[in-house]
């Protein structure tokens, strides 16, 4: 303090000689310093007025008294200045958890890509911030292939817990030859009797049976998928009706099946995708699969990555949702 | 991301609001608050216009199923009007349009989302 003390007389003696833009600017340094030593608003003026008493022999009562009343009122400036830099802390502290779990996360939810013969499969999932609300999930096995996407509605932490929910109740299925309606059910009921009132979870899910080539698929309230026929060179969306997860205890799904041919594609996603906005309003479903049809010859995750750039430009780099696209191909 | 709600009882079993702007992550806890405000008895009725509502995403959603959640709980009952195409096809994506009580903006033809 004392060291301070000097210093800062020293600045002051040589303004009030000359006062020059150099002498000024050593203020700014020295203020600098203060801070970082946490040297309250208070003090430096209380600083100031030894300083002062010290240079000038002699000050009017008045000015003494003036400069008393002024470190009286910057005593609330002292406290309201600590409280912000203990928020800043906090919120520091805050991150690095964020950025922790967000790590846990990703473990958790770590899942493989299968790898079959005749199948291509590409994906790209993005967090729109930290924490994914998002979720996709493969099941592989000597026949089957299953495949997940699920949107949790509602964002940040509590969403990403939601999903741990969904991850359990794959983890608890008989493998990927379970049927989708009935995965769809288990899901359900978990996330219905665990989740908050105000949490919800769209979510598609289909099972490929390698030896028949079919696809059988059910929807719980997710954006339907696209189909893409190589040999009409057309898309249709695969419409399945069901209620979002986590509603009701009892929901009915419907369940249907389809043939891929050498060529054909399933595009699945999230409403990060469907969602996308540029300047001009919502980017149309014509202009995705414009996009997607572009590229369909190149390989399932070249094709993912692609879409995603486009859309990415398009909606001028601001990602508002997490973008979840997985590609399905059958080559 | 702006967002009005005005709900007015001209009697007691019936409510009328109006919601008018974007409901998203940012507006849609304002929502749920004034929903929250309503004295949900038996026997009430909510109808809640959202001709005005030119975007809602997923939290919206979320914002009317858990308001919905309450309204059945109670034995009253809530609708939705003034539907734009975007908004009914969310709503009939979901399932929701099959459980709750919806009805698109008058005048507006249903297209079919198949390509």
């Amino acid at each position: 303090m004392q060291e301070f003390k000097k210093k800062y007389k020293k600045i002051l003696e040589q303004y009030l000689l000359k006062q020059t833009e150099h002498n000024l600017y050593e203020g700014q340094n020295i203020s600098r310093e203060l801070i970082q030593k946490n040297i309250s608003p208070e003090e430096v003026i209380s600083i100031h007025k030894a300083s002062l008493e010290e240079i000038l022999s002699d000050i009017d009562g008045d000015v003494q008294h003036s400069f008393d009343l002024l470190i009286e009122v910057m005593v609330r400036y002292g406290l309201a200045l600590k409280e912000h830099q203990t928020l800043i802390q906090k919120q520091q502290n805050l991150k690095m958890e964020m950025e922790l779990a967000a790590n846990v996360q990703q473990t958790l939810l770590k899942t493989k890509v299968p790898k079959e013969i005749d199948l291509d499969i590409g994906i790209i999932t993005v967090p729109a911030k930290e924490m994914n609300g998002d979720y996709a999930h493969f099941l592989h096995d000597n026949t089957h292939v299953g495949i997940a996407v699920a949107d949790v509605i509602g964002k940040g932490i509590p969403a990403a817990l939601c999903m741990s929910m969904i991850k359990y109740g794959m983890d608890s299925l008989d493998g990927a030859e379970t049927d989708p309606v009935i995965v769809l059910d288990v899901i359900n009921r978990i996330v219905e009797k665990s989740v908050s009132d105000s949490m919800f979870i769209s979510m598609f899910y289909g099972k490929y049976d390698t030896s028949k080539s079919e696809f059988t698929y059910a929807s719980a309230g997710h954006e339907p998928p696209l189909f893409y026929c190589s040999e009409s060179s057309s898309f249709s969306e695969l419409q399945a009706k069901g209620l979002l997860l986590g509603v009701i205890p009892n929901v009915k799904y419907e369940q249907h099946s389809i043939t891929l041919n050498k060529g054909d594609f399933v595009v699945m996603m999230t409403d990060g995708v469907t969602e996308c906005r540029s300047k001009e309003g919502f980017i149309e479903q014509k202009t995705i699969m414009d996009i997607i049809e572009n590229v369909r010859d190149q390989s399932a995750q070249e094709m993912v990555e692609y879409v995603f750039h486009k859309l990415e430009e398009l909606q001028d780099f601001e990602q508002r949702d997490d973008f979840t696209l997985v590609i399905f191909k059958k080559v | 991301m702006n967002i009005s709600v005005e709900l007015h009882q001209k009697e007691p079993l019936i409510i009328n609001g109006i919601i008018k702007g974007e409901i998203d992550a940012f507006t849609a806890p304002i929502l749920r608050e004034k929903l929250a405000e309503i004295d949900i008895k038996e026997n009430l009725q909510v109808i809640i216009d959202l001709t005005d509502v030119s975007y809602m995403d997923s939290t919206g959603l979320g914002v009317f199923v858990g308001f919905y959640k309450s309204i059945n709980a109670s034995n009253s009952h809530m609708e939705l009007i003034g539907l734009s195409s975007r908004l009914k096809r969310l709503f009939d994506i979901t399932g929701l349009g099959e459980i709750m009580d919806i009805q698109a903006s008058s005048g507006e033809v249903k297209i079919d989302e198949t390509v």
